[in-house]
């Protein structure tokens, strides 16, 4: 570990807690509906969108329409992408002359980019054609992130409202967070990728011969304006195979840095526009702390282990912390910080293989995911995720010390408490049921490139990975087979829609419950005592599930690395 | 549900189709003609031409170089090595035996030109994208005696070319970019030492 190695994450998380209100304040104008200085220019757009699909802004939904509207809508972007990809081989756009994409491979991808997942089971330069990228694609980074949000602001307005069935209307919130927020942000973003290096042309392959003589092919395409929304949505998915490793997805140290605030900086203005929602910005900062210990403690476990290095490298006279699957640009400290922001907030794009990380280096990514992806989380996603942990740390901490159990103002009852393990218990059920099925059935077997325990955690990895929808991947898993593109694509569905359902109709239920102040026998829900307990719940449930696994998998694989053993 | 499920229709469709077109074809066509306009030569892949104005390659992008007279590139799992066309790691485990086996070659190549310390680790692992197109700063000075020695030139020069293409960043490693280096090396010894570079 170096100094500049720390002062990289300290720098990143400073800067990160000098967003939170002015992102926060922004969002917070887009929860209420107000008007901001983009109306001048995207206002008649938004006018516009309304008439055409004969929607009224103003008409207010409960949670059971904004429910059926939002999957509604999901569904069809869904077929829309399946039909694309099926399509490309006919359809322009394509210079390389590529061919329709598979049956179950288009299933998997359309899902995996609905769910705001981005696995990706293809290499995206051998492939997807430049209008499947954009118009396949770089669609469901916006919309998947947008609705994301919409969701979060579904929730925000049940812990705020008082007696009422409505929580907001799902078109105009996922309208105007697209338009307000994702599209300016995304052309500032793009223009600066394409200035440091990101190629943004319709162009496709160009022929050199290197300084050496051979013939290298470089594949350009329309690169930096996927780049912009795939962070900035926490969708993940590559242009490329190897992602934001990539020269041409990362170039510099820079973009680096800026694609890491860009994967956490809505996540972190939501934790504040919550606050201010529910009418106490403490509530936010007291979420948000909550959110920077897990973080802090996942970046420094995974830096000082990839500093650390491989010890069955060592012993061959190699000197160094862990470069295998890095990149030199980043080196170690920036690359094991990546690797933990893409995991904390369900984003899922990489900088490194997170497969060639040491066995301990590893983990932390796969157990960030674990956790539900509450830690910052994806866009929207990681603040509807973390308030459901909420609902349950008062609910055992209204257990523990006889109090009603309360939360900004809503009392916490037992259809709100179900509903929410409901939600919760989706995630260990699912990632731990997969895992075992394909780790005894041959189509499973067959899928890791490792032997041994780490071939047991390509497994565990892929399937986590989709269940949280994250997207990232142990990547030596072959994962396009018909089994595993059908089963991931289940995982990746009910992991999305199966936490937003339960999660609306708490919205709906807190909704039409009646403001309680807050009283000497409430439970603070601000502070260090707070914190600890959110820390605490986050850690127990998430943490207890999955330790068995965690042992089969990347413990038992750092006991042999650190022997010497080999698989 | 079933009012729900109809008064969603219209919008759904519609609505698809709008954003489709907005995200999916005006902003990335909108974005290419700013960046073509603006940044032509980033946007079309920073390509680097000699002097004749052949393309030799992308400064972003790296390219295999495995000649004793270059400094050599980091072992590469992209297809062949350094295919542009198929990036990616070698997704090999830590404690993996086909990680030990392409490892333990490459590191007695370089015990053989007579490297004596531990070898730098980036020199000797393959990148996240197989396309990495620089070196860490040990990596290439580990390299400059041999290149002295096929060159002819006194080691002190390559080893201040390294100095020179060094790039610090406060944000990532420090790194040299591999292209850039052997470029500079070509005009070195060309202008030094003609007729000295053996083929």
């Amino acid at each position: 570990m170096t100094f500049q190695g720390w002062f990289l994450i300290l720098a990143f998380i400073g800067i990160l807690l000098a967003l939170a209100k002015p992102v926060g304040l922004w969002l917070f104008a887009l929860y209420e509906g107000r008007r901001t200085p983009l109306h001048i220019v995207l206002g008649p757009v938004e006018r516009g969108f309304y008439a055409l699909s004969g929607i009224d802004p103003n008409e207010e939904q409960g949670w059971r329409r904004y429910a059926v509207h939002m999957l509604l809508f999901n569904a069809i972007l869904m077929a829309f992408t399946y039909a694309v990809l099926r399509l490309q081989g006919v359809l322009p756009g394509n210079p390389q002359g590529l061919a329709g994409v598979g049956e179950h491979l288009s299933f998997n991808t359309a899902i995996s980019f609905t769910a705001n997942t981005n696995w990706q089971s293809y290499g995206g330069e051998s492939t997807m054609s430049n209008l499947s990228q954009m118009l396949g694609l770089t669609i469901h980074n916006f919309l998947s992130a947008a609705t994301g949000i919409a969701l979060a602001f579904a929730l925000f307005r049940g812990f705020a409202r008082r007696e009422t069935k409505a929580i907001g209307n799902f078109w105009a919130d996922m309208t105007r967070i697209t338009l307000y927020l994702l599209l300016p942000l995304c052309v500032a973003l793009t223009i600066f990728y394409i200035a440091s290096g990101v190629p943004q042309t319709l162009a496709g392959v160009v022929e050199v011969q290197t300084l050496e003589g051979a013939r290298q092919s470089i594949l350009l395409g329309p690169v930096a304006s996927q780049e912009a929304i795939k962070m900035l949505g926490t969708n993940g998915g590559g242009f490329f195979n190897a992602n934001s490793a990539h020269p041409f997805e990362n170039p510099t140290a820079l973009t680096n840095f800026i694609q890491m605030l860009s994967i956490f900086v809505i996540g972190v203005g939501l934790t504040w526009t919550f606050g201010k929602a529910v009418g106490n910005t403490r509530q936010g900062w007291a979420i948000l702390s909550a959110m920077m210990i897990l973080f802090l403690a996942g970046t420094t476990a995974t830096y000082w282990a990839e500093a650390a290095g491989n010890p069955v490298l060592h012993s061959l006279g190699v000197a160094g912390g862990n470069m295998e699957g890095k990149e030199v640009r980043f080196g170690i400290a920036a690359s094991a910080l990546f690797s933990v922001v893409t995991t904390a907030a369900s984003c899922g794009a990489v900088n490194a293989m997170h497969d060639s990380f040491t066995a301990l280096g590893g983990m932390i990514p796969l157990f960030n995911m674990q956790l539900g992806e509450v830690v910052i989380g994806g866009v929207g996603a990681g603040i509807y995720g973390f308030l459901l942990f909420a609902v349950l740390a008062v609910f055992v901490a209204g257990l523990m010390v006889g109090r009603t159990p309360e939360y900004v103002g809503k009392k916490i009852e037992a259809r709100e408490v179900k509903l929410a393990v409901l939600a919760i218990a989706v995630l260990p059920l699912t990632i731990l049921g997969f895992t075992a099925l394909s780790s005894v059935v041959g189509q499973g077997l067959a899928g890791p490139l490792n032997k041994g325990p780490h071939g047991f955690s390509e497994i565990l990895y892929a399937f986590t990975s989709a269940v949280a929808n994250n997207g990232s991947a142990f990547a030596g898993l072959t994962a396009n087979t018909p089994y595993y593109n059908g089963l991931l694509g289940v995982a990746m569905w009910i992991g999305r829609f199966f936490i937003i359902v339960p999660m609306l109709a708490i919205a709906g239920s807190l909704a039409a419950k009646k403001y309680t102040p807050e009283s000497a026998g409430s439970f603070p829900t601000t502070g260090g005592l707070w914190v600890g307990l959110l820390v605490g719940i986050i850690l127990i449930l998430g943490g207890l599930t999955f330790l068995p696994s965690l042992a089969l998998g990347p413990i038992a694989d750092h006991l042999m690395m650190i022997r010497g053993q080999l698989s | 549900m079933g009012k729900d499920f109809s008064s969603a229709l219209r919008p759904a469709i519609v609505m698809t189709i709008l954003f489709a077109v907005l995200l999916g074809l005006v902003y990335p066509l909108a974005m290419t003609g700013i960046g073509q306009t603006l940044f032509p030569a980033q946007a079309n892949g920073s390509l680097v031409r000699d002097a004749r104005g052949t393309v030799v390659g992308s400064s972003v992008l790296g390219q295999a170089f495995t000649a004793d007279r270059y400094f050599q590139t980091r072992p590469s799992a992209a297809g062949k090595g350094y295919d542009g066309l198929a990036s990616s790691g070698s997704n090999l485990g830590p404690a993996s035996q086909a990680l030990v086996d392409r490892v333990k070659p490459d590191v007695a190549k370089r015990r053989a030109e007579g490297v004596p310390g531990p070898v730098p680790v980036d020199l000797v692992t393959a990148s996240g994208s197989g396309l990495d197109p620089d070196l860490s700063p040990a990596a290439a000075l580990t390299q400059a005696p041999r290149i002295a020695r096929v060159r002819g030139v006194p080691v002190d020069r390559v080893r201040t070319l390294v100095a020179d293409a060094t790039q610090a960043s406060i944000l990532g490693d420090a790194h040299v970019n591999v292209l850039a280096l052997n470029r500079a090396l070509d005009t070195l010894s060309g202008a030094s030492t003609a007729g000295a570079r053996p083929r």
